[in-house]
């Protein structure tokens, strides 16, 4: 007798069944001709360019941030959306609190600084006259002690 | 529906969330928040703490759908983390000056991890008992890693993350096996069937996974290798509520998870592995805490002696097991939090006076923290006026009238050799010469907060009867 668990362990095994077959059908039956160009990484119809595994900036975290709370809020909200006309205000204070609670987070984010775009501050870099200037003379007793 | 009514029986709850927001707005607009938050904090979790000891008596009960139960030992729980929070906060104002910059999180962590240790303690079902834990473990995690400039805070952070994710993931993977073998994870249902299912293979596997991933945050001994490095590298006051508040919330959920234990002891099949547990990590704790010079790290081996004492209680399986572990969770908070206290008011700049033998002569130099850093120790040790004596007692009782001489026997051989490293502070503090590079701080706060834990360490062990009484008669 299967248990609702159990149904979805056969689901599991059918699905696992699914892709060996169609991988070792696809394997017996094709032509196995390899040229160059198809042992390449597909990248679009191009040439591959460089290495995949480059490093990201780690601004990026930033946006994966703000992602993950818009999106993990989206998620929560849509079944508190669905009905929360049946529960009358109760439901809509308790849907407007989480809300409050999200957008007091997302604030203080926002006041710490921390959804700044961290953008690099290049120093360039400034020839001052009096550097140059002694950069120019040179010390006589340098040139005695060479 | 949500029942209006129901909401005013979880005010320890709400005091405190509600602290948690109005410091983090606090500390979004006020450039005073480094001065007032720490005083916010601890009134909070004193009218929350004094609110759950006077509303122990007056409702009990099950609300938000049998989520949290309201009164009895549950507020006992809310008591001890409430008050030692606020004695951490105490401690934390004068320390966090000494320790490096401030971070205005400082305190709002500690204050959600309160709110994770009270829903933990307070659970009637397993979700939320992993959602406590998670509130609780990820303000830890942060907390100990709150100095990011200083490599030992890093490295504690991500040692105490990476093992402790590991270790809730034991919890999740228990909690799922105790589900699929009960059908429910309400904690009510689960009781009220417990004999019937503590024969089934599956939910004892579940139940053994989940008290592995509560072993680790109890540290008790398998699973204890981060606890020494982790102590060492947060900060002394947050090191304190590890030790303390994350212990005593750890116990409060495996007794409610396992409270039919308690109530027939044939039921208690998981005995073996407790007391295994319980003998290893006393010995453990003790024998190796002898060998430490770092006073952080002596104290880290000594917390894992003392989960293996708590653990007698558990492996006993009576209400005498419960009722001693309270007690000696109750009297282990304060006095532990008083040591970590002193430690702390000791502790010079950038980890320095951490050694053992920066207390050689202290009793000449502050005989008043002398005194009472001797006091905790004798306490910790297990010596008889103490809080600590009366802990150890009534949960060896225990273990004696479930047919467990033996680990009692073990016990208090392992309060034998842990007196040894308890007392050599004190004989450095009395009888050796002035160590005199020691640099002392001023910190009147902590000294309040370690006089009112001292307090009531001796409180405990004057009147250790009518506090069990009252435990006994909520449970």
């Amino acid at each position: 007798m299967l248990t609702e668990f159990g149904k979805i362990f056969v689901f599991i095994l059918i699905a696992i069944l699914f892709v060996v077959v169609a991988l070792i059908a696809a394997k017996i039956i094709r032509p196995a001709r390899p040229t160059h160009e198809k042992l390449l990484t597909y990248e679009c119809g191009e040439n591959p360019e460089g290495s995949p595994w480059v490093k990201f900036n780690i601004r990026f975290y930033v946006v994966a941030l703000i992602f993950l709370i818009f999106d993990v809020e989206v998620v929560l909200l849509i079944p508190w959306a669905l009905v929360y006309q049946d529960y009358g205000f109760t439901g809509f204070a308790v849907g407007a609190i989480f809300l409050l609670l999200l957008g007091l987070g997302m604030a203080y984010e926002w006041r710490k600084g921390d959804l700044e775009w961290d953008r690099p501050h290049p120093i360039p870099p400034v020839l001052k006259k009096s550097e140059t200037d002694s950069n120019l003379k040179i010390p006589k007793e340098e040139i005695e002690v060479v | 529906m949500i029942n209006l009514s129901e909401i005013f029986q979880i005010l320890p709850l709400l005091i405190i969330g509600a602290g948690i927001l109005l410091s983090l707005v606090l500390e979004m607009y006020s450039k005073q928040s480094e001065k007032v938050l720490p005083w916010i904090s601890v009134f909070l979790f004193i009218i929350a703490g004094i609110y759950s000891l006077f509303s122990i008596n007056e409702t009990r009960m099950i609300v938000f759908h049998n989520m949290l139960s309201v009164g009895g030992n549950t507020h006992v729980f809310y008591f001890i983390f409430n008050i030692g929070a606020a004695l951490v906060c105490l401690l934390s104002i004068d320390y966090i000056k000494k320790y490096g910059t401030y971070y205005g999180e400082y305190y709002i962590l500690v204050q959600s991890s309160v709110l994770g240790m009270m829903l933990m303690a307070g659970a009637k079902d397993l979700l939320v008992i992993f959602m406590g834990l998670e509130i609780m473990s990820v303000s830890f995690y942060v907390l100990a890693g709150l100095n990011r400039k200083r490599l030992s805070a890093n490295e504690a952070s991500l040692k105490y993350f990476l093992l402790g994710a590991f270790a809730t993931g034991f919890v999740v993977y228990g909690i799922a096996l105790i589900y699929g073998s009960a059908q429910t994870t309400s904690l009510e249902v689960i009781t009220a069937k417990f004999s019937a299912l503590s024969t089934n293979l599956l939910f004892i596997v579940g139940v053994l996974l989940f008290l592995v991933g509560f072993s680790f945050k109890i540290a008790a001994f398998p699973f204890h290798m981060w606890v020494p490095d982790v102590y060492q590298g947060s900060p002394t006051t947050i090191a304190g509520l590890f030790s303390t508040g994350g212990k005593a919330a750890a116990f409060s959920s495996i007794i409610i998870t396992l409270i039919a234990i308690f109530s027939n002891s044939a039921q208690n099949v998981f005995a073996p592995y407790l007391a295994v547990i319980a003998t290893l990590s006393m010995l453990f704790g003790s024998i190796v805490a002898i060998a430490q010079d770092n006073i952080k790290r002596m104290l880290a081996y000594s917390s894992i002696s003392h989960a293996g004492y708590l653990t007698i209680g558990l492996a006993a399986g009576n209400q005498d097991g419960v009722a001693g572990i309270i007690f000696y969770l109750a009297a282990y908070t304060f006095m532990n939090l008083g040591a970590f206290g002193i430690v702390a008011m000791i502790e010079g700049e950038a980890e320095s006076n951490l050694t053992i033998s920066s207390y050689a002569g202290l009793s000449s130099r502050k005989p008043l923290l002398a005194a009472m850093l001797a006091l905790f120790m004798f306490s910790l040790a297990g010596i008889p006026p103490f809080a600590g004596f009366f802990g150890k007692y009534y949960v060896f009782i225990a273990a004696i009238k479930s047919d467990l001489t033996w680990l009692a026997i073990v016990g208090v051989f392992s309060s034998a050799i842990s007196v040894y490293f308890y007392l050599r502070i004190v004989v450095l503090m009395y009888f050796k010469e002035l160590s005199s590079e020691l640099t002392l701080f001023e910190s009147k706060t902590g000294l309040i907060a370690v006089i009112i834990s001292s307090i009531l360490v001796i409180l405990l062990g004057i009147f250790p009867g009518s506090i069990l009484q009252l435990i006994t008669n909520f449970m």
